[in-house]
């Protein structure tokens, strides 16, 4: 039953995933992408990957939950849709709104920070999918945690980004790094105990 | 002569439903094609559509340098007017009801005859002239709009400036009941722009009551607003109740936000960077590639005269 509950949530999770990109996809065939759709389309990955992104982070600190153990199954589908978004992202300013033309494009963000850390967040976040199947797991043994650790790095340089980007309201950005900070500190040893008696002490009473 | 089998003849209703659905296929192709090709004359001539492009006109279709001019359905549906909202598509349903009748412009500060105009008065009194300018917007993008208007120093002619005014400032109404994005507590509303006295009186500058040969749309800063083309489009300020003559230079509502992002001037420049959107290159709408960003948007010829001397790094 459990089996078949996590199997449809998985399904839940590609479908939830893939509708983003579907409606960019609707919406440009009905031209219904704002009259400026490259940066239509460069907002709209962004915003997927940083949510898909929070949302994997938030997995783990979730199946510390009794009875929540397996929300971590849902961990690598919604990184690696973070990631897929996040790629997308990277090839529409490169591809779409400057068609590759690298030497504009150096003039261009030469002096631009969001560029820069945004960059960052998606080298750093390369490697960590590139190796999230199970056979770089058993190859890389121990590193295999410490590689994937820079998925919080990646999360609050992609933060950082999304606040160079906003035009003087800054509420949203915030918001977001809130909650990577918030998923960070949980994940420390010294609040992970107290969660865990926490969850004891609870455990305890409704026994 | 080799027989056919009867199992190798197609049914007689296969044959026909598979004829069916070719048709089928057939008109739906026809129809997208048919769909596709009505939105792009929605899109061309803009007199098909509704929502305050009925009609649209304009005496040319290109620029001085022979762009074309942006449909008129783009731009009364992508605009930047805070006062709204920070979403460009969205402003235009939220002040679909902004109520611009009655509208007084009150003409003040340092001059000799402080007045209070209200439209009629301002369509009497001065002309409208079509201008066909290109708005260069800080985000990069940019549009061509045939805008209905007159030249400011005309009114600013009327109200005698003294000797001691050297800029104007100007305001945009506040009232949060109609416009809701002045609720928003990151700014400090009203808002404000302004400009040096030699700028205002400028010929290329003028206060715009219409794009396209009709009255501007809520949107787009009805009734009147403020048109300086070799600005970035944030200097070009919306519906202006009051306008004052000063002598002090006055702090814009986006010089107080963010005063290391946006300086007084706001001179389009694609040698001084700004630290987010790329000045070098703009998108023009409608179109897919990037092009590169004009020095004072084009106008050079015109306006480099205003800024003999001065570092325009330093006072950007």
């Amino acid at each position: 039953m459990r089996k078949l509950q996590v199997s449809g949530l998985r399904w839940l999770i590609h479908v939830a995933a893939l509708l983003p990109l579907a409606v960019i996809i609707w919406d440009l065939t009905q031209g219904q992408l704002t009259v400026n759709p490259i940066e239509q389309i460069q907002l709209r990955t962004g915003k997927s990957a940083l949510v898909l992104l929070v949302l994997s982070l938030a997995c783990r600190p979730l199946s510390m939950v009794h009875g929540l153990k397996w929300v971590l199954q849902l961990r690598r589908p919604l990184g690696l849709y973070a990631f897929t978004y996040a790629t997308l992202h990277l090839l529409n300013f490169i591809g779409l709104d400057y068609g590759f033309d690298l030497t504009l494009l150096r003039e261009d963000i030469a002096e631009k920070s969001f560029a820069f850390v945004g960059l960052a967040a998606f080298l750093l976040l390369l490697p960590v999918a590139l190796t999230s199947t199970r056979g770089w797991m058993r190859r890389l043994g121990k590193n295999w945690e410490r590689l994937h650790w820079m998925v919080y790095l990646a999360a609050l340089l992609a933060v950082t980004h999304f606040l160079l980007q906003a035009k003087a309201d800054f509420r949203e950005p915030l918001i977001y790094g809130m909650a990577v900070l918030l998923l960070l500190l949980v994940r420390i040893p010294g609040v992970r105990r107290v969660v865990r008696t926490l969850r004891c002490r609870t455990e305890e009473k409704s026994t | 002569m080799d027989k056919i089998s009867p199992s190798e003849i197609t049914p007689e209703h296969l044959f026909f439903s598979r004829r069916q659905f070719l048709t089928s296929i057939g008109a739906l192709v026809a129809s997208s094609v048919l769909f596709s090709a009505c939105k792009q004359q929605d899109v061309l001539s803009d007199t098909v559509t509704s929502d305050g492009c009925e009609s649209a006109y304009a005496s040319k279709s290109t620029d001085e340098l022979g762009d074309d001019l942006t449909p008129c359905q783009s731009i009364i549906n992508y605009n930047n007017f805070y006062e709204f909202t920070t979403e460009k598509e969205e402003v235009a349903y939220l002040a679909r009801d902004f109520k611009t009748t009655p509208w007084t412009v009150k003409v003040g500060g340092l001059v000799n005859k402080p007045q209070t105009f209200d439209m009629d008065d301002l369509r009497r009194k001065f002309p409208q002239e079509e201008r066909i300018y290109r708005l260069r917007c800080v985000e990069a993008w940019s549009m061509v709009i045939p805008w209905l208007g007159f030249p400011l120093a005309e009114l600013l002619k009327e109200v005698e400036p003294t000797s001691k005014a050297k800029y104007v400032s100007f305001e945009t109404l506040y009232d949060p009941e109609q416009m809701p994005g002045q609720n928003n507590r990151m700014f400090k509303w009203p808002y404000v722009e302004g400009l040096r006295l030699d700028e205002a009186m400028h010929d290329l500058t003028i206060l715009a009551t219409g794009i396209y040969g009709k009255s501007l749309s809520p949107q787009s800063g009805a009734p009147i607003r403020l048109v300086v083309p070799w600005k970035y489009g944030f200097k070009n300020i919306k519906s202006i109740v009051k306008i004052d003559l000063v002598e002090e230079v006055p702090v814009s509502l986006w010089m107080a936000a963010a005063p290391d992002e946006y300086g007084f001037y706001a001179n389009v420049n694609p040698n001084v960077p700004h630290p987010r959107w790329p000045q070098s290159s703009e998108r023009r709408i409608g179109e897919v590639s990037r092009r590169k960003t004009l020095l004072f948007n084009g106008y050079a010829e015109e306006v480099t005269h205003l800024y003999d001397g001065m570092d325009l790094r330093k006072f950007f």
